[in-house]
């Protein structure tokens, strides 16, 4: 899409609703997917040229619904409607509901993978293109069609009704829809290729997508812990490299590049949430964030408070990660045996067999106990355990400085 | 995650097998493609011609030297390979072991993560 940023901002936000509606009216969430999504391509090129419509929902909706109509009378010779046209006709109403979550729910289904659910989020809520949707994961863009059309189909076959699940289920459902958003902000904040210049910011997308959940549920304290978390994680992008393309470690970044306004819009949701009845893993992973955050040096954060909700983390949701990363606030306020001895637990777990992040932190503490051999060979496996070519970089880096 | 699944083949394992063996084969290989493709998976396959018209080229004193042959002797050559993009390295694995040549002796699959991608892969 090349349209200007306000038509794009626009287009995206409009995509949801316009499909939405489109979707109660006629059913058949794949047609009508692709039929918005060909209008939204529509007037990425017409809208710069001729001007916003007056209502723009409208004529989504009409160029869309046409579409649709076409599609349905003959899949064989679908007309190529001169769309100019399409923006005279009187536009249908347009119900006033919001369809964010249901469709959320629906691209998220639990019959799809990850990948399926990330990119069919993109497309039918984010309104991304199929060709950004492609350039933000780096595959060719026949690639991502084939992914989202066979995830539609899966969904067809599911038989998915057009609503919201209810009870647990929709609990369930609701907690794969964060996991995929978080997914998306994860891809867009650890993107580390030679060609990021180009791709579609999948961070914010993420945010975006999370903020919209959040006005649907500002009530649900997960939704807030991970928008808070994301919020949180992103004040810190710019500190978090070197210009080179680097990576910075949180204790040596320089924390005047945080972003002050994304930390406290932050910080205020943690608080927010954490006094709701309910404790979830996005919550707390915010909480430590915001702890993080709260200290002007590194030397001044409360670790104290860290290892507390590692610990609660580690109750909640036990996950050796959880126990790796608390490992490491105990290695600071018990000293780096301390932290060393809780990584050994780790040892007989498969799922940490050889992974690079064990490796990268165990080398850091036998550092810091002074065993220079043990962290240099430490720092090595770990940078051959990696795919990251910037935490490969660093952790070449911290080997080269202790080379015997 | 992209993978490059790579197929390293033993010409002399080859040339023992029968006509419906190798037809097998080419059948296997096309009928995991069309899968790959359906599933979104699929970035790209390539086949490289024979070893023996491998050029082995060094640069000495800003000279290009130009050899024949491949650049190791062995009994297995890199034969092509497939570059997909799937969900982990469980799939990948999963997706090599449906390669009929991982059924043959002497026929090796190996499975890489890749690390850095530029080019064909910006749609």
């Amino acid at each position: 899409m090349t349209a200007p940023p306000s038509i794009e901002g626009l287009l995206r936000e409009l995509t949801p609703q316009v499909l939405g509606a489109l979707v109660r009216r006629h059913g058949q969430f794949e047609g009508c997917e692709d039929a918005v999504q060909e209008a939204v391509l529509a007037a990425a090129v017409q809208w710069p040229a001729e001007g916003v419509p007056d209502n723009p929902r409208g004529w989504l909706m009409t160029v869309a619904s046409r579409r649709l109509i076409d599609q349905m009378r003959s899949d064989h010779a679908r007309r190529e409607r001169e769309t100019a046209t399409a923006a005279d006709v009187v536009p249908e109403d347009v119900p006033d509901t919001d369809d964010t979550l249901v469709l959320l729910f629906l691209c998220c289904h639990p019959t799809l993978t990850a990948a399926s659910q990330t990119a069919l989020t993109l497309r039918a809520v984010g309104g991304l293109t199929t060709a950004e949707i492609a350039r933000a994961f780096l595959v060719p863009e026949a690639t991502m069609a084939a992914r989202i059309s066979r995830a539609k189909q899966r969904i067809k076959a599911a038989g998915s009704s057009f609503g919201l699940p209810e009870g647990a289920e929709r609990e369930e459902r609701l907690r794969v829809v964060l996991h995929v958003l978080y997914l998306i902000f994860n891809e867009g904040y650890t993107a580390s290729s030679g060609s990021e210049l180009h791709r579609p910011d999948l961070a914010h997308e993420a945010i975006r997508l999370a903020r919209m959940v959040h006005a649907q549920l500002p009530e649900d304290g997960e939704v807030t812990g991970l928008l808070a978390l994301m919020l949180l994680t992103d004040a810190r992008r710019d500190a978090r490299t070197t210009e080179t393309g680097d990576l910075v470690p949180l204790d040596e970044q320089d924390r005047t590049k945080w972003d002050r306004a994304l930390i406290d819009e932050g910080t205020a949701l943690v608080k927010a949430s954490l006094a709701g009845p309910e404790l979830g893993p996005y919550q707390l992973q915010a909480a430590i964030a915001a702890t993080h955050a709260d200290a002007a040096t590194a030397g001044e954060t409360d670790w104290a408070q860290v290892h507390a909700l590692y610990l609660i983390l580690e109750r909640i949701a036990p996950n050796p990660m959880v126990t790796l990363n608390r490992a490491i606030a105990l290695a600071e306020t018990e000293g780096p045996p301390a932290g060393l001895a809780l990584l050994a637990t780790l040892d007989g777990d498969e799922r940490m067999a050889g992974h690079h992040r064990l490796l990268s932190v165990r080398a850091h503490l036998l550092e810091r106990t002074g065993d220079t051999a043990g962290a240099y060979e430490h720092y090595r496996r770990a940078a051959k355990a990696t795919a990251s070519i910037a935490e490969q970089r660093y952790l070449e880096s911290r080997a080269a400085r202790l080379r015997p | 995650m992209k993978f490059l699944i790579s197929m390293h083949i033993n010409p002399a394992v080859l040339d023992a097998l029968t006509d419906e063996e190798r037809a097998a084969i080419g059948e296997g290989h096309g009928r995991f493609m069309e899968a790959l493709k359906e599933s979104g998976e699929f970035i790209l396959t390539q086949a490289l011609a024979d070893p023996s018209q491998a050029a082995v080229v060094a640069v000495r004193n800003g000279q290009p030297v130009v050899t024949d042959g491949p650049f190791l002797e062995s009994k297995e050559y890199l034969g092509g390979f497939y570059l997909v993009d799937c969900e982990s390295k469980e799939r990948a694995i999963e997706l090599a072991a449906q390669i009929p040549d991982s059924a043959i002796e002497g026929l090796g699959i190996e499975v890489r993560q890749v690390m850095f991608s530029e080019g064909q892969l910006e749609a």
